[in-house]
């Protein structure tokens, strides 16, 4: 009986360990299937004039994406002027004062503002923003993102401001150095590979948000850099091209995805690269 | 160095490590049955990878490696259809930490080893109490059985991971540094019940408290820098050590 | 009291110092509570725009069955419903599988692998859910239509009946299943790893396999943890758009098959939003919203009160 229940104990036990590698292989299935297709039916629309050019009218061959990535472009630096000063500020905020009343609230608001679906925040500033001036605008769809970034970048900079001894605060203190000084001197910058990790990954996020864009920024079939209009963005004329009808512009959906991917791949490795670089580096 | 009375753990040329770093090295020797082992020398010495090569949980490590042989009553530890898992079944360990399971009741606690193999109910209640007993904890906790391991004190959660040990009746009992956690009320009643167990299985204990290996042990092994350095009658190797390292360390000259 | 120049300069250098220290704690006050404030505006303004629906159907909108933008006639229920199902499919599958490569990465697998693969993992949780929807759309749901609903729908189950179309919920779920695994995985990996090695031992010690090391051991004392990571995911899926929005068919009906066409809240109001016929159409829109943001809140907050609770 013994024997029979141990080789029953050991045959769960080898069971088990196949299963659970079995998971591995199943999450892995998806991402390698994603990265081949995106890389490969994406290398196959990529061309210079699809970089550079407009987008042509249906049924017309060629046209490319050059307004979306202009676009893209104008809304992730709209968007980073609003959210990294309020981002990085809150953070700093945190981590001076995040024990207190005010602070354990406001940690706990930026959590859940962290949660909130993006889909909600564009409808948010719809309300707010385009309806009053009665036009879709690059300003309301970076305004949309901002706020998507905010929480993110309060909490990586609170993290790594944190990590930062105390003790470098208050030598700087005790030398005299003002408090503000000391904050954004000392501290900040000895903190700064990680806040840079921040700004990388929040800006990665808000490249690829597309929900909060579709009724703020909304899109254009021309150029614009101009903050009042509307404007065309990456990811949106993936989703318009993808839902269309027509062969052309899916396969222009695969092309702006490759470029879509790429931007995102190179903002999450300058992410690990700044944070390595600190420690690599060592402290000043 | 007198042969012991009757071997049953038998230890011939034991080396073991963690990659490049070499934690024991060619140790031989042989542990008398119903007997209490101690086990000492300066931390680092080794003495925790001798303990856990007895029962196959060094190699749990990351990177880990074992040479040599280890016997249990002349069955080969090591032995290529030989199960780690099996061996841990023979051979107890009680750990330096008292760490009973937090989620489960006292009861639960106890009977951890036996729900592995299944046992009928009344069965099971029989094995808790008798463990309870030779751990000398029942007439503390009969009453609580069902509530949570945490509630005990530190020096009761250690005699509780004894009777989790015992539950499964094991015929050696590791015990690494098993009171260093505890008070002394605590370390006493723990001492006391080493001195009580012997009679039903065989216990080698590691300490780095020297007047605990004297109070406790009938025989004492001395460990430095991963090496046997002697290993005697613990009366002898106190009073009268052969080596010059065992002399320095029992009169405090190091460690 | 006649003081000297340098003195005087460094009186006031120090004023100037002390202002500059107040306007820098006022500064990264307000930095702070603008993070605040703006959770409450987005609240708020969400609100304003849904008014004019919540003024009409008041509370009656969340139990009603009927989406006819021509008609007038707005309710939450079928979209309420599809966020439900989609995400409860996105988690019975996730979960397990999730769980599973935790614990092989973190038990099983040497320490090597497990660097190798936590990083491919983690970058599938960077990848915008824009290009999932895209992969969702030209890849799963071509398969699904001629592989996988055809044989689900042998089963003869009543959820799983239906015309194989490839996208809908089914395939909804599954999408979203791929976008929560690696949050998940890489949660479930931390909470897994940070149990104490001593709860291991203790049963190693017993004479226990690695699995039931596992299941008596890891798992129940890592299950508070477990149960966080799973809220976060949860609350992640109800909120997940663009991928969902391209797999799910978008019909307003009542789901009553897991193969059939649908939409989520957050997937119609993608869809429809730029598109409103007219301004109730939007404001029923934004109330569904209202309702996503509801349900995310409750989750987040609820998710944490109950961590907290179970920590201690």
């Amino acid at each position: 009986m013994t024997q029979s229940r141990w080789a029953r104990r050991a045959a769960t036990d080898a069971a088990m360990t196949w299963l659970c590698g079995l998971a591995v292989a199943v999450t892995l299935v998806p991402l390698v299937s994603l990265l081949w297709m995106v890389v490969a039916r994406g290398a196959s629309a990529l061309s210079w004039s699809f970089l550079t050019s407009l987008p042509k009218p249906v049924g017309e061959v060629g046209g490319g994406v050059g307004n979306g990535i202009i676009g893209s472009a104008l809304l992730l630096g709209l968007a980073a002027t609003i959210g990294l000063p309020v981002g990085i500020g809150a953070g700093l905020f945190l981590a001076a004062r995040g024990d207190g009343t005010a602070g354990r609230t406001v940690r706990f608001l930026a959590e859940i503002l962290a949660g909130v679906p993006s889909v909600v925040a564009g409808l948010a500033v719809y309300a707010l923003l385009v309806r009053p001036m009665h036009r879709f605008s690059a300003l309301a769809g970076s305004l949309a993102l901002a706020i998507l970034m905010v929480p993110m970048l309060a909490r990586g900079t609170e993290e790594t401001v944190r990590m930062v001894p105390r003790d470098l605060f208050e030598a700087s203190l005790g030398l005299g150095v003002a408090e503000w000084k000391s904050g954004l001197l000392i501290v900040a910058r000895t903190a700064a590979g990680g806040i840079t990790t921040a700004v990388c990954l929040a800006l990665a996020r808000a490249a690829g948000e597309t929900a909060p864009l579709l009724f703020t920024a909304l899109g254009n079939q021309f150029w614009n850099l101009r903050p009042d209009q509307p404007t065309a963005s990456l990811p949106v004329l993936i989703f318009n091209y993808a839902v269309s009808p027509y062969p052309d512009w899916q396969k222009q959906a695969w092309g702006a995805a490759l470029l879509l991917l790429v931007l995102v791949g190179v903002l999450n490795a300058a992410a690990r690269l700044a944070t390595r670089g600190r420690f690599a580096g060592g402290g000043r | 160095m007198t042969a012991p009375s009757r071997p049953v753990v038998g230890v011939a040329a034991l080396s073991a490590g963690f990659g490049d770093r070499t934690a024991l090295r060619d140790v031989s020797l042989a542990l008398e049955a119903h007997a209490v082992t101690a086990i000492i020398g300066p931390s680092g010495c080794g003495k925790s990878t001798l303990l856990r090569c007895l029962n196959r949980m060094h190699e749990l490590g990351a990177g880990a490696w074992v040479r040599g042989r280890v016997t249990l009553d002349g069955d080969d530890l090591y032995g290529p259809d030989v199960d780690a898992v099996q061996v841990r079944r023979r051979i107890g360990m009680v750990f330096q930490r008292p760490n009973p399971f937090p989620t489960l009741s006292i009861r639960d606690n106890v009977a951890a080893g036996l729900d592995l193999n299944g046992f009928a109910r009344a069965e099971r209640d029989d094995r808790v109490e008798a463990a309870l007993k030779q751990a000398a904890l029942w007439n503390e906790v009969a009453d609580r059985l069902n509530r949570s391991a945490l509630a005990l004190s530190g020096g009761q959660q250690q005699r509780l991971c004894i009777a989790r040990a015992l539950a499964v009746e094991p015929e050696v009992l590791l015990m690494d540094e098993p009171a260093s956690a505890l008070d002394p009320i605590a370390t006493a009643r723990v001492e006391e019940l080493i001195h009580e167990l012997k009679d039903r299985l065989t216990l080698i204990v590691v300490t780095h408290n020297m007047q605990q290996a004297a109070r406790i042990s009938t025989r004492t092994a001395f460990l430095y820098m991963g090496e046997l350095v002697e290993y005697d009658r613990t009366e002898a190797l106190f009073t009268n050590p052969k080596e010059r390292r065992t002399e320095d360390y029992v009169t405090g000259k190091f460690g | 009291m006649g003081t000297s120049l340098p003195a005087r300069r460094r009186l006031a250098r120090r004023r100037l110092e002390r202002t500059g220290d107040t306007l820098y704690r006022d500064a990264l006050a307000a930095f702070g509570m603008s993070v605040a404030a703006a959770l409450g505006i987005v609240a708020a303004e969400s609100a304003k725009l849904a008014a004019p629906a919540l003024r009409r159907f008041g509370i009656a909108f969340v139990g009603s069955t009927q989406w006819d933008p021509t008609a007038d006639r707005f309710g939450a229920l079928p979209f309420l419903a599809g966020t439900v199902l989609t995400s409860a499919e996105a988690l019975a599958l996730a979960l397990p599988v999730g769980l599973g490569a935790a614990i092989f990465l973190s038990e099983m697998a040497p320490a090597r692998l497990r660097a190798m693969v936590r990083f491919p993992i983690e970058m599938l949780a960077a990848i915008p859910s824009v290009i999932v929807g895209l992969w969702g759309l030209f890849v799963l749901a071509p398969i699904m239509r001629t592989r996988v609903e055809p044989l689900l729908a042998r089963t003869g189950l009543p959820i799983l009946s239906g015309t194989p179309v490839g996208v809908g919920l089914l395939a909804a779920g599954v999408v979203l299943a791929v976008m929560v695994l690696p949050t998940l995985t890489s949660l479930s990996l931390d909470v897994v790893g940070a149990v104490d090695r001593a709860q291991r031992e203790g049963l190693y010690a017993l004479g226990a396999t690695r699995w039931e090391v596992i299941r008596r051991g890891v798992l129940p004392a890592a299950k508070s943890g477990l149960f966080g990571a799973t809220v976060l995911a949860l609350g992640r899926a109800l909120g997940e758009t663009m991928a969902v929005a391209m797999v799910v068919g978008n019909s307003p009906d009542m789901p009553h098959s897991l193969l059939a066409t649908g939409g989520t809240l957050a997937s119609v109001i993608a869809n429809e939003f730029t598109e409103a016929v007219s301004d109730l159409h939007e404001a029923a829109l934004a109330e569904l919203g209202l309702v996503l943001l509801a349900l995310t809140l409750l989750l987040s907050i609820g998710g944490r009160l109950l961590l907290r609770r179970s920590v201690r």
